[in-house]
């Protein structure tokens, strides 16, 4: 089943079209690998993806309705949610206020609610306080959960970063190359996390440039090359692709 | 207690309303307003005028505060896209627009403002609203809602990814700030009893803003520290020599310039001196002073 689609997405910035007239699909459970040498669009493609561009041309759709045009925290709310090349995270909140604020798209922040406990409140961060839990739990953050964001490691900044996006328990999880600046042991690690994540259920959209990364856990590579599809399929068709050999593989 | 007194606190608590919306504003959602003095402005005016037309003094009040607010939606809506200082040069815009109309109209009395409005602001009625307000600020800035707030001053395109619709939120804190900055006006008018554009002018917003930054922005105690401090400042100074007190606008210019350098974060710093420290329960902020009571005791 097709979770996310794009027909013919294109998006120029000035004369320069970063994606041009790509189609795109996304199956419900599996994980997509989107590789390409810098500057082919994979990022752009994302930030079309999750609303933060609008396409000039195409559509994109979840569950089959045309979301095109949607603004990131609605997008978000649909439960498609995502990480950051460069880590965003809110450097100055704690561990566990990164989280809380990954669940946003679930509980909101009323007006009434924050000043007096209502009953809706109560219910909402008592959700809150399981998830965050778990979620600290699950990524082995617990006893970091108090210390600010900016004062983790790099390891952990990812990590957290992927707590944030999982908290809500999303549909489909976008990681913006999470890899990069990861020792071999930490890339590990990470492989292990994607491959978890997916059994619990979340179609998984991957930007990365660790090959070894890629090719070991990906159901499908998709190749971009100056903004153009050049290859969709499993990643041993793809690896054997003489034109993404040309583009990219080397 | 004397009248000198008395009319410190309550200059003291009136800045202290205005430092804590712009700290709303500037320290949480991030969006520099040099607009601030032009909502207590709409407020001042808005409830003298409804006084002197026989309304009673708190009716009168609050509706400058709900007009205010109104302003603040209204400037809020169209100016979301801008950030920094481009949304800085537009509330200068803004207060420039209100200040022309202000001296022009026949009702707000030209240049020379309002005079003999009734004497309704007192000591009581200042601190009470100051602490109330302060409370019910402090109850929002750590809650959840706060925490949204704080995160779009942060990274406003990672807030709108976890699903934040920053709009809305950054049109709330203007909302709230402009009210809170109205009530000021309010009872700034109805003690001093006389009011005219030229009390709110840029200058009166930059003031505020020295207060939030010198306190420390994004800490919900630090429009206290900086508006106790701003407002008692020159008043000490003046017993030194009237020639200080004169040039207490450069003394603020040179406060700021020395806290960016020893201490940017302001002096309580950015993120909560209290905040961190217990976690649990509504009602921190009481047990943090009876914990310090407690302290001192033993």
């Amino acid at each position: 089943m097709r979770i996310l689609k794009g027909s013919k997405l294109t998006m120029k910035f000035g004369g320069l079209k970063a994606v041009n007239s790509v189609d795109f699909h996304l199956d419900n459970g599996e994980i997509l690998s989107l590789i390409g040498p810098n500057g082919a669009g994979k990022t752009t493609l994302f930030n079309l993806l999750t609303g933060i561009y609008t396409p000039t041309e195409g559509n994109i759709y979840m569950d089959e309705k045309d979301i095109t045009g949607s603004k990131p925290y609605s997008i978000a709310s649909m439960g498609i949610t995502r990480t950051f090349q460069n880590i965003r995270l809110f450097s100055d909140m704690s561990v566990e206020d990164n989280i809380m604020m990954g669940l946003h798209s679930r509980i909101g922040a009323p007006f009434l609610g924050s000043i007096i406990p209502t009953p809706s409140s109560i219910k909402a961060n008592r959700f809150a306080k399981e998830r965050l839990d778990w979620v600290l739990n699950y990524l082995g953050l617990y006893s970091l959960r108090k210390e600010k964001a900016k004062n983790l490691p790099y390891g952990l900044q990812r990590r957290l970063e992927i707590g944030r996006a999982i908290a809500p328990e999303p549909e489909v999880l976008l990681l913006d190359e999470p890899a990069a600046g990861m020792n071999p042991q930490e890339t590990n690690e990470l492989m292990g996390l994607i491959h978890d994540l997916r059994n619990k259920g979340i179609t998984i959209l991957l930007i990365e440039h660790d090959m070894k990364l890629v090719m070991g856990i990906s159901d499908r590579v998709m190749v971009l090359n100056y903004g153009e599809k050049i290859a969709d399929g499993k990643p041993e068709e793809v690896k054997q692709n003489p034109e993404v050999i040309k583009a990219y593989l080397g | 207690m004397s009248g000198y007194y008395s009319q410190i606190i309550i200059i003291t608590g009136i800045n202290i309303l205005l430092a804590m919306g712009l700290n709303l504003i500037t320290g949480y959602t991030g969006q520099l307003s040099l607009g601030h003095a032009t909502f207590m402005g709409i407020g001042a005016y808005t409830s003298s005028l409804l006084t002197k037309a026989g309304l009673p003094f708190y009716i009168s009040l609050l509706a400058g505060v709900l007009i205010a607010s109104l302003f603040g939606l209204a400037i809020g809506m169209p100016t979301l896209r801008l950030r920094g200082d481009y949304l800085a040069i537009a509330t200068l815009g803004f207060g420039e627009i209100v200040r022309t109309f202000l001296n022009n109209l026949s009702i707000t009395g030209g240049p020379n403002g309002i005079r003999a409005i009734p004497l309704k602001t007192d000591l009581t009625t200042v601190i009470i609203l100051t602490a109330v307000c302060f409370y019910l600020l402090y109850r929002l800035q750590s809650s959840r809602l706060g925490k949204v707030m704080r995160a779009i001053g942060q990274d406003e395109i990672a807030s709108e990814a976890t699903g934040v619709n920053s709009s809305y939120y950054k049109i709330m804190a203007f909302v709230i700030g402009a009210g809170l900055a109205g009530m000021a006006g309010g009872l700034y008018a109805h003690y001093f009893r006389y009011i005219n554009p030229a009390n709110f002018t840029f200058n009166k917003s930059i003031e505020i803003l020295c207060m939030v930054v010198l306190g420390g922005l994004g800490n919900p105690f630090g429009p206290v520290v900086g508006g106790v401090i701003i407002s008692i400042l020159p008043e000490a100074l003046r017993n030194i020599s009237p020639v200080v007190s004169q040039y207490r606008m450069v003394l603020y210019g040179v406060i700021l310039i020395v806290m960016m350098i020893i201490r940017p974060q302001g002096i309580l710093g950015g993120n909560g001196l209290f905040i961190n420290a217990n976690r649990k329960g509504n009602f921190k902020i009481f047990r943090s002073v009876k914990g310090a009571v407690k302290n001192a005791d033993s």
